[in-house]
């Protein structure tokens, strides 16, 4: 269900981490560009428009009206309830998260408005454990899908996971049954849920609540797929075609409704709210 | 079908060969003979009772795919009646490591769901090993709508390595397909009983497992990733596999205590494939057990109960210090 976060070792250095200096390589078209720049285009290289990797708090900051953010369920932490070891321990693996991060758990939740419109809001962070989730990400995503529920609010997620955290074994499984299972309520009120997929979703996140969207939008270039491109290499013996499993891959097989690039989202999705909402009141 | 063991069942194995040569010999003249039966029989069974309290998590994960275990075909035979089955998801094709069909437990018409394994190799390609592609749980699917829409109640059973991760699969939306399951299982207006008969794995598993009461048998396993692919992320050597399965605790009892499954379905002694007849008895008592007590209950009640089992597993700790 999870799969390998990086496809490459290299590719872990894709969010934008800077070293010192004000210039930096695109990833992808390998140009040198200016940082403040980038910045300023909500880290889209103004260059090739590849889509940088972006930390959870960015994407609020993005999307939601300044100031209107109501954050809740911040204080849930994930417990060791495996008493977990690989390389590391599964619990020293969540302090290095924690300290990076600033953040207890891979998800944002919380109330915000956009262009006015209030909406119930989950934004993963690829950042945390590779946006993996477990009983913390799980029950936070379903406790932002009640909440859209009582307050007859639209949800969106943002995505941007690895799949479900190995760490947490069948409990971390079974997060995708409960958050499907929540937004399953929310479907049954007719209140929105609008799914926004960033790079990258892949496993138990793609394969639960990140694919049930009434509508589905993906940044372009998003990795977006079930199994990882390296365990079907392995099962299949062959080479995967160039873009295989890319948001353009994904719209072109009818997966998603579209690919909306990082300048135009918050615009797009009020658009997206202002047909759906009401449906819910009658 | 050809009998195949295991490392561990070796050792019983290698003396119930000899128990069968002595038994050959025995005239019922020999005194001496008699008595050795009975020696080597007491051994076979404190042997067998001492390799089976102790198994390991790896080892149950061996039992659990067992090549000689009854599939989901098997207990067909053994636990139901009258068997009809029903193909294809009316888009694509018909997917044959998922089965689906009408079946009678005990006079109890129901709707049955599971994966099915194939015994040998050509019978293993046509199933694909048992791992489904997007058409199969979109059929699985179909099914279980038509059961809420003439309210038959859904079994089913879980036996996969996993969903087929291949390019098809991909193209074709294997995320989409299951995540539609889990949503739409979770709030079918019908009761659902689910069994790991053998191999969980993952959301391929999970497709098919949402429901109202989650049995496991006893020598089954239930698990995020498999050992292998476990140990190939975390530890970069699938040879971890064994200390894989070990961390992740992916038994039967270890998901009783975790709340994931409600109960665990004794096996035959030695495992389900030592005695099919007797592991199928035992299944369907269990299915009976299960489904009988959710037919009569009032559908909103059901779907609220299956609602708040699946909506209270996890562990959190929501405040410094206290867990819940
Ligand atoms: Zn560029």
């Amino acid at each position: 269900m999870a799969i390998r976060l990086f496809r490459k070792k290299d590719e872990s250095d894709r969010k934008i981490k800077i070293p010192e200096g004000m210039w930096i390589k695109c990833d992808a078209c390998l140009e040198i560009i200016y940082k403040p720049e980038v910045e300023r285009n909500l880290n889209v290289c103004p260059k090739c428009v590849y889509h940088f990797r972006i930390p959870a708090r960015e994407r609020i900051r993005a999307v939601i009206d300044e100031g209107t953010f109501v954050e809740f369920g911040e204080e849930m932490e994930s417990v060791d309830v495996l008493n977990f070891t690989d390389t590391k321990k599964y619990v020293d693996r969540l302090k290095e998260a924690k300290k990076k991060t600033g953040r207890k758990e891979a998800v944002i939740t919380g109330k915000g408005k956009i262009q006015g419109d209030e909406v119930a809001l989950a934004v993963l962070d690829f950042e945390f454990q590779g946006g993996s989730m477990g009983s913390v990400v799980g029950e936070k995503i379903a406790i932002t899908a009640e909440v859209a529920l009582e307050s007859r609010l639209p949800l969106i997620i943002f995505s941007a996971s690895g799949g479900a955290r190995m760490q947490e074994g069948t409990l971390s499984l079974m997060q995708m049954a409960k958050t499907s299972a929540a937004l399953g309520r929310l479907s049954d009120a007719r209140l929105p849920f609008i799914s926004v997929l960033t790079d990258p979703t892949t496993g138990g996140v793609a394969a639960s609540f990140a694919m049930l969207g009434d509508v589905i939008i993906s940044e372009p270039g998003a990795l977006v797929g079930f199994a990882g491109p390296r365990v079907i290499e392995q099962t299949i013996q062959q080479k995967l075609p160039e873009g295989f499993q890319r948001a353009e891959f994904l719209l072109e097989h009818g997966m998603v409704d579209m690919i909306v690039e990082r300048s135009r989202l918050k615009a797009t999705l009020s658009t997206i709210l202002r047909y759906l909402s009401g449906s819910g009141d009658r | 079908m050809i009998l195949q063991y295991l490392d561990f069942e070796r050792p019983i194995v290698d003396l119930e060969n000899r128990l069968e040569q002595l038994k050959r010999l025995d005239d019922g003249t020999d005194k001496g003979v008699k008595e050795e039966i009975g020696k080597l029989e007491k051994k076979i069974g404190k042997i067998r009772k001492e390799v089976f309290s102790n198994l390991t998590r790896w080892q149950i994960t061996q039992l659990a795919r067992h090549p000689n275990r009854p599939y989901l075909l098997d207990y067909v035979n053994l636990c139901f009646r009258n068997f009809i089955e029903l193909h294809g998801d009316r888009a694509f094709r018909d997917d044959p490591p998922l089965v689906c069909g009408f079946a009678e437990l005990e006079g109890q018409r129901v709707v049955l769901i599971g994966q099915q394994k194939g015994r040998n190799t050509n019978e293993k390609i046509q199933r694909n090993f048992g791992m489904a592609n997007p058409e199969g749980y979109r059929k699985a699917l179909r099914v279980m709508k038509m059961a809420e829409k003439f309210r038959l109640p859904v079994i089913t059973f879980i036996d996969t390595p996993g969903a087929f991760p291949g390019i098809g699969a991909e193209e074709r939306g294997q995320s989409e397909a299951i995540a539609r399951n889990l949503l739409e299982m979770s709030h079918l207006k019908t009761p659902i009983v689910v069994a790991v008969i053998g191999e969980g794995g993952s959301g391929g598993a999970l497709a098919i497992g949402v429901g109202d009461e989650i049995l496991m048998m006893e020598y089954s396993v239930y698990s995020v990733i498999s050992p292998e692919g476990c140990a190939s992320i975390l530890w970069r050597d699938t040879a971890k596999a064994e200390v894989a399965a070990e961390m992740m605790k992916i038994t039967a009892p270890d998901l009783k205590k975790f709340g994931v499954i409600d109960r665990i379905i004794p096996e035959p002694l030695g495992g389900a494939h030592r005695d099919h007849k007797a592991a199928g008895d035992t299944l369907k008592a269990a299915l009976l057990e299960a489904l009988l007590p959710l037919l009569s209950m009032p559908i909103p009640q059901l779907l609220e109960r299956r609602y708040r089992k699946f909506r209270e597993m996890g562990a959190i700790r929501r405040k410094a210090g206290g867990a819940a």
